[in-house]
C-alpha cells in the first residue's frame, strides 16, 4: 500500500482531513487535475465514489483528437491543440512518476466520410479552422488517395480528412498512470466516498461525506455528471447531462491499423474499438441492439475485413456533456478557491487539466482560452446544440 | 437478422430447459428451447441421446434418466433449435441468438434461463498448463466422446462430482494414479449440523456412501487434507504437488483433474442486471429469484443450477414448476389449477434439495484455493495474477468493474467466466469487506461471440 | 507437436465404425465422426492448443463447455474457434492458433486477398 494512502486511512480515522486543494472526483478529470496539483506541490486530496458509479472515464474511445474540434469556437480548438501538443511530455511525465507507459501514438487521424456532402461538410469546417488559426494542417483525401494511406480501406468509403495533430492512447492505462502518478507525487486518494454536502466561503471549503469531512482553502469539481449539484453549493454553474456512447471491442488482431479514425481504432493491444453513438437517454447505460447493429454495419463499411473479426464485449457510458458540447471552466466569483473543471474529451484535454488547469488552481493566471467557458453562457434563453 | 415473435423463449436444454419447455408446451404455450450444443441434455446429460448403451451403463442410473427428459422432449410441440448460441437476452425479453453463421431475434413474452452451472475456477500455481482439466471437462469427454485418461489419472479437490468422475472411471477400468482430497476433519465437523437432514435424503447419501466405498475398496491412493495444491510444468503439466499435515507430495502426472464444486453460470441474469445475492454457503452468486423463479426483471425467471446449485433432479422441477409460473402468467392455466401441480413439485424438490446443506458444508471450497497466492494466474485470458490485483486494490481498485480498467481483468474472451468469482473474493479479503458488496463483474453482451459481419447484419 | 494421447477411448466403447481425416497443423489424423475437435484433438495426442496473445504461454482445453475459451484454435481458415463447441467434418483443416488472429480470413477455397501495405 503507497505511503500517501496509508498516511490517508490514519486521517480517515480521526474525522477530519486537511489539505491545500480537494478535488472531488477520481475520473480522468479529476486525476488529471489532481496530478498537476500534486506537480505543484500542493497537498492534494482526492475524493472517489465506489466500483459502481457510472465512471465516464471507463467508457472511453482513447483519442487524442484534434481535427474539426472547435470549428464553431476557435478557442476550443487553441485550448484542444494546446493539449494534444503537451501531450508527449505529459505521457513521458506520467512513465516517470507511475511506470506505466500509457502507448501514447500520435500519427494523425482519419475521418471517414460516406458522402460527397460529408466531404464538402469536413472540407468547411476544416478550412474554418485553418483560417481562424493559420497553422492548421489538414488533407482532404479522395478514395484513391485514401486507398494508398489506408489499403484495407472499404469501397464506400467516399474519401476522409486528415490531420498530422490527432492520436490514440490507453484509455484504462491512462486512468491508472493517473491514480499512481499523483499517489506517487502525494496526492492522498479516498475512494467508496459519496458527497453529500460541500460547505465554503471565500478560501475555507468543507466537504461532508458521511461521518467524514474534508477541508482545505480550495475545491475542484471534477465529478462529471455529479459537477450540477455541487457547483450550486458554491456560486458555480455547471449544467452537464449525460449524453450516451455505444462501443462494440473485439477480439485482438494483429497489428494492421496504426493511424486512429474517428470510429475505427486498434489498441495497443491488437483490440478493434468501433463507436459510437450520440444520445440522450438520461442515465441509462446499457447498451442497445439497433446501435450496436449501426455502428459494425459502419465498422465493417470502413474495413470491410474486420467482417470477420469477433466481437468480444460491447458497452454504453455516458458523457459528461454541456449544452452545447464545449467544456466548462470556471472558478467561482462568489466562492473564490472554488473551482468547476468538466468535459467530455478528458484523454484529449488530460494534458492541459494537468499542466495548465492545475496552475491556475493554486493562483496562477487563467489560460488565455478559458474565458470562454464560464458556466454562466448558459444562463440565456438561447437553445443550445452540442452537435458538432 | 430474422425477427420473430413466440411465447416463450427457454434458453439451454438441460434438466431445467427440457423439463420448463416440454410442461410450457403441454399447457398449450408456443415455445423456443436454444441451446448451444448439437444435441440435448446440458451438461448433466450431455450427449444422453447419442451415447452408446454400454456409455450410458458406465456412467450410471442418474445420467441414463436424463434419456425421459430428452424423449419427453422430442415428443413435445417445443421448437428445439440446437447449436443456438444466445449471445443477448434483453429485459423486454427479446431474445437474440447465432445459428448456422446468422443472427435471429425471437420477440418472447417470457424467457425461462436455464443455462445451467460451470465449475467453480480452481486457480493453483500452474492451472493454465496444458493437461490441467476440470474433472467436469473430463466426465464430457466421456460422455460425448466415450473417452478417459490413457494413463493414471491424478483427481483432486473435493465435492460429488470428483468422486462421481473416480467411480466412472473405475468401471470403465481407468486407472487412477490418486485422489488427492482437499477435505478435512474440520469439514465433516461444519457438515454435522446438517445430518440430520442429510439422512432424511438417505438414498442421496447411501448413493454417496457407496460411491466413496468403491473408490477404497479400489485401493487408489487417498490424500485427505490436502493443501498447497500446485501443478508443476514448463509447457505442460508434468505432476501436482502438494502437501498432507506439513509433509511434501508430488505425484507425477501428465494429466490433472482439478474440481471443487460447481456454480451457477450467472452470465444472462447478470447482464439483465438482475439482483444477485451472495450465498455464503456455496460461495457464489446466484440470482434472487421468487418461489415461480422468477428475477426481479418481470417475465425473466431462472430454473436449474443457473439459479442455485441443487443438481439435475432439482432443476428438473424447477424447470417444471418456472413453466408452471410462466403459464399462469400468460394465462394459459388458472392459479387454481396451477397450485396443486405446483405443490406436488415443491415436495418433491424439498426432498431432493435436502442433501444440499450436508455437502455444501462438508465440500466447501478451501480458501486458499480461491483466494490464491500472489503468484498465481487468475484472469487466465488477460493474464492477471492475484498479485495484480492485490495491487490495483492498494492502489483504490474497489471492484471488480475497476479491476477491470486498472489492468484489463475480467476484459478478455470468457467474459469474467473463469476469473469472476475469484477476483470478486481476492478484492473482499483485500479491502476486508464481504462479497456482497464487492459485486460481481458488469456483464454485458454479447454473451456469446459473435463477429461484426453477423451484427452488421452482412 | 504431438505426443503420446492423454486420452483415448474407453475400452467397453464400441469403436464407432465411421471415422473422419482432417488435418492439424498440416498433419493428417483419423478421428471419429461425432466427436468435437478438442475431444478429436485430445484423442490424437494434440497437447498444446494455442499459444496466448499475452505472453504465448501453451494452452489447451480446461472445462470443455465454451466457458474457459482456451480450446481455441483455426478452422479452415477461420481463426479462434472454441474447439470444444464444433463437430469434426471431413477435410477439416484445423491450425493452432499462435497469438492474436490475423485480420484477413483466408477461407480453404478462396483465392488470399491481396493487400498492398
Amino acid at each position: 500500500m503507497s505511503q500517501s494512502t496509508q498516511h490517508a486511512l490514519q486521517q480517515r480515522e480521526q474525522g477530519v482531513i486537511e489539505s491545500d486543494v480537494i478535488v472531488i472526483g477520481g475520473g480522468l478529470v479529476g486525476t488529471a487535475v489532481g496530478y498537476g496539483l500534486a506537480r505543484e506541490g500542493a497537498d492534494t486530496v482526492v475524493l472517489d465514489q465506489g466500483d459502481d458509479a457510472f465512471r465516464a472515464s471507463r467508457g472511453n474511445f482513447g483519442l487524442v483528437w484534434v481535427q474539426g474540434k472547435g470549428h464553431d469556437l476557435p478557442d476550443y480548438s487553441r485550448w484542444t491543440r494546446s493539449s494534444a501538443t503537451r501531450w508527449p511530455g505529459f505521457a513521458e511525465a506520467l512513465m516517470a512518476d507511475s511506470g506505466v507507459d500509457v502507448q501514447l501514438r500520435q500519427p494523425g487521424g482519419f475521418h471517414m466520410c460516406f458522402s460527397d456532402e460529408e466531404m464538402l461538410e469536413r472540407q468547411s469546417r476544416l478550412q474554418t479552422l485553418q483560417d481562424a488559426l493559420g497553422d492548421y494542417p489538414f488533407q482532404m483525401l479522395d478514395a484513391a488517395d485514401l486507398k494508398a494511406r489506408l489499403p484495407l480501406i472499404g469501397p464506400t468509403v467516399v474519401g476522409a480528412s486528415y490531420t498530422p495533430q490527432d492520436g490514440h492512447v490507453n484509455p484504462l492505462k491512462l486512468l491508472r498512470a493517473l491514480h499512481t502518478s499523483a499517489q506517487n507525487k502525494g496526492a492522498r486518494f479516498y475512494n467508496g466516498v459519496q458527497v453529500d454536502r460541500l460547505d465554503g466561503s471565500a478560501g475555507e471549503f468543507c466537504v461532508t461525506a458521511g461521518s467524514q469531512r474534508f477541508v482545505a482553502p480550495r475545491v475542484v469539481l471534477a465529478a462529471g455528471l455529479g459537477n450540477p449539484g455541487l457547483a450550486r453549493q458554491v456560486g458555480l454553474y455547471a449544467p452537464v447531462a449525460p449524453n450516451r456512447g455505444q462501443v462494440l471491442v473485439s477480439e485482438r488482431v494483429r497489428p494492421f491499423l496504426d493511424h486512429p479514425t474517428i470510429n475505427v481504432r486498434q489498441t495497443d493491444e491488437g483490440t478493434v474499438q468501433l463507436g459510437d453513438s450520440m444520445e440522450e437517454v438520461g442515465f441509462d447505460d446499457n447498451t442497445s441492439t439497433h446501435v450496436l447493429e449501426a455502428i459494425a454495419r459502419r465498422g465493417v463499411a470502413t474495413f470491410p475485413l474486420l467482417r470477420d473479426v469477433r466481437l468480444i464485449r460491447a458497452w454504453a457510458a455516458l458523457r459528461v456533456m454541456s449544452p452545447d458540447g464545449f467544456p466548462i471552466y470556471q472558478q467561482s466569483a462568489t466562492h473564490p478557491g472554488a473551482f468547476v473543471v468538466t468535459c467530455h474529451s478528458g484523454v484529449t484535454l488530460a494534458a492541459a487539466h494537468a499542466l495548465r488547469i492545475a496552475p491556475w488552481v493554486m493562483g496562477g493566471a487563467m489560460p488565455d482560452e478559458l474565458g470562454v467557458f464560464a458556466g454562466e453562457r448558459f444562463l440565456t434563453d438561447k437553445v443550445f446544440s452540442h452537435a458538432h | 437478422m430474422s425477427h420473430s415473435a413466440v411465447d416463450v423463449v427457454v434458453v439451454g436444454a438441460g434438466a431445467a430447459g427440457m423439463a420448463g419447455a416440454v410442461a410450457l408446451a403441454g399447457l398449450g404455450l408456443q415455445v423456443v428451447l436454444l441451446d448451444e450444443q448439437g444435441s440435448p441434455g446440458g451438461q448433466i446429460y450431455r450427449g444422453i441421446t447419442l451415447a452408446p448403451l454400454s456409455r450410458r451403463d458406465l456412467l450410471g442410473p442418474d445420467y441414463a434418466h436424463g434419456n425421459v427428459l430428452a424423449q419427453a422432449l422430442a415428443s413435445s410441440s417445443v421448437r428445439y433449435e440446437k447449436g443456438a448460441a444466445v449471445w443477448q437476452v434483453t429485459r423486454d425479453h427479446q431474445v437474440s441468438y447465432l445459428r448456422d453463421g446468422r443472427l435471429h431475434t425471437l420477440q418472447a413474452k417470457a424467457v425461462l434461463l436455464a443455462t445451467g452451472a460451470m465449475e467453480r475456477p480452481f486457480p493453483i500455481p500452474g492451472w493454465t498448463l496444458p493437461g490441467v482439466m476440470s474433472a467436469g471437462a473430463a466426465q464430457i469427454l466421456l460422455k460425448s466422446a466415450g473417452l478417459a485418461p490413457s494413463e493414471p489419472v491424478v483427481l483432486a479437490g473435493c465435492g460429488p462430482l470428483l468422486y462421481l468422475l473416480g467411480w466412472q472411471y473405475l468401471r470403465a477400468g481407468v486407472p487412477i494414479k490418486a485422489l488427492v482430497d482437499t477435505t478435512r476433519p474440520e469439514d465433516y465437523w461444519r457438515a454435522r449440523r446438517h445430518l440430520f437432514a442429510a439422512l432424511r435424503a438417505w438414498p442421496y447419501l447411501r448413493k454417496g456412501l457407496e460411491l466413496m466405498r468403491s473408490l477404497r475398496s479400489a485401493h487408489i491412493p487417498h490424500y485427505t487434507a490436502a493443501e498447497q495444491l500446485a501443478v508443476e510444468g514448463d509447457e505442460a503439466a508434468t505432476a501436482l504437488t502438494f502437501t498432507v499435515a506439513g509433509k511434501a507430495q508430488r505425484i507425477e502426472s501428465r494429466c490433472v483433474l482439478l474440481h471443487q464444486g460447481v456454480v451457477p453460470n450467472i452470465q444472462f441474469s447478470q447482464s439483465l442486471r438482475a439482483r444477485h445475492y451472495w450465498d455464503a454457503d456455496q460461495l457464489c452468486f446466484s440470482p434472487v429469484v421468487d418461489a415461480w423463479g422468477e428475477l426481479d426483471v418481470p417475465g425473466v425467471f431462472a430454473a436449474g443450477d443457473g439459479a442455485g446449485i441443487g443438481g439435475a433432479q432439482a432443476a428438473a422441477l424447477q424447470g417444471e414448476l418456472a413453466g408452471l409460473g410462466i403459464a399462469q402468467r400468460l394465462g394459459a392455466i388458472e392459479a387454481g389449477q396451477r397450485d396443486p401441480r405446483a405443490a406436488t413439485l415443491r415436495e418433491r424438490l424439498a426432498l431432493n434439495l435436502r442433501i444440499r446443506p450436508f455437502l455444501d458444508a462438508l465440500y466447501q471450497p478451501r480458501e486458499e484455493n480461491r483466494i490464491p497466492a500472489d503468484n498465481v494466474m487468475v484472469c487466465r485470458c488477460e493474464e492477471v495474477t492475484a498479485g495484480d490485483l492485490r495491487k490495483f486494490v492498494a492502489l483504490g481498485c474497489a471492484g471488480p468493474n475497476q479491476a477491470k480498467s486498472f489492468g484489463r481483468c475480467g476484459m478478455g474472451p470468457c467474459q469474467g467466466r473463469m476469473c469472476g468469482l475469484t477476483v470478486t473474493e481476492v478484492i473482499a479479503k483485500a479491502r476486508g469487506v464481504t462479497a456482497e458488496e464487492v459485486g460481481y463483474y458488469r456483464i454485458r453482451p454479447p454473451i456469446k461471440p459473435i463477429t461484426l459481419g453477423e451484427l452488421a447484419g452482412d | 507437436m504431438r505426443t503420446d494421447p492423454l486420452f483415448q477411448p474407453v475400452m467397453s466403447e464400441v469403436r464407432s465404425t465411421r471415422t473422419v481425416t482432417l488435418s492439424f497443423n498440416d498433419q493428417a489424423l483419423e478421428v471419429p465422426a461425432g466427436i468435437s475437435v478438442a475431444a478429436a484433438l485430445l484423442m490424437s495426442g494434440i497437447h498444446r492448443f494455442r499459444a496466448t496473445p499475452v505472453s504465448e504461454s501453451p494452452r489447451a482445453p480446461y472445462c470443455m463447455m465454451g466457458v474457459c475459451f482456451e480450446c481455441l484454435v483455426e478452422i479452415d481458415g477461420a481463426p479462434n474457434r472454441q474447439s470444444c463447441l464444433i463437430e469434426v467434418a471431413d477435410g477439416m483443416r484445423i491450425r493452432s492458433q499462435e497469438g492474436a488472429r490475423d485480420l484477413i480470413f483466408q477461407p480453404v477455397s478462396v483465392q488470399a486477398v491481396e493487400v498492398q501495405s
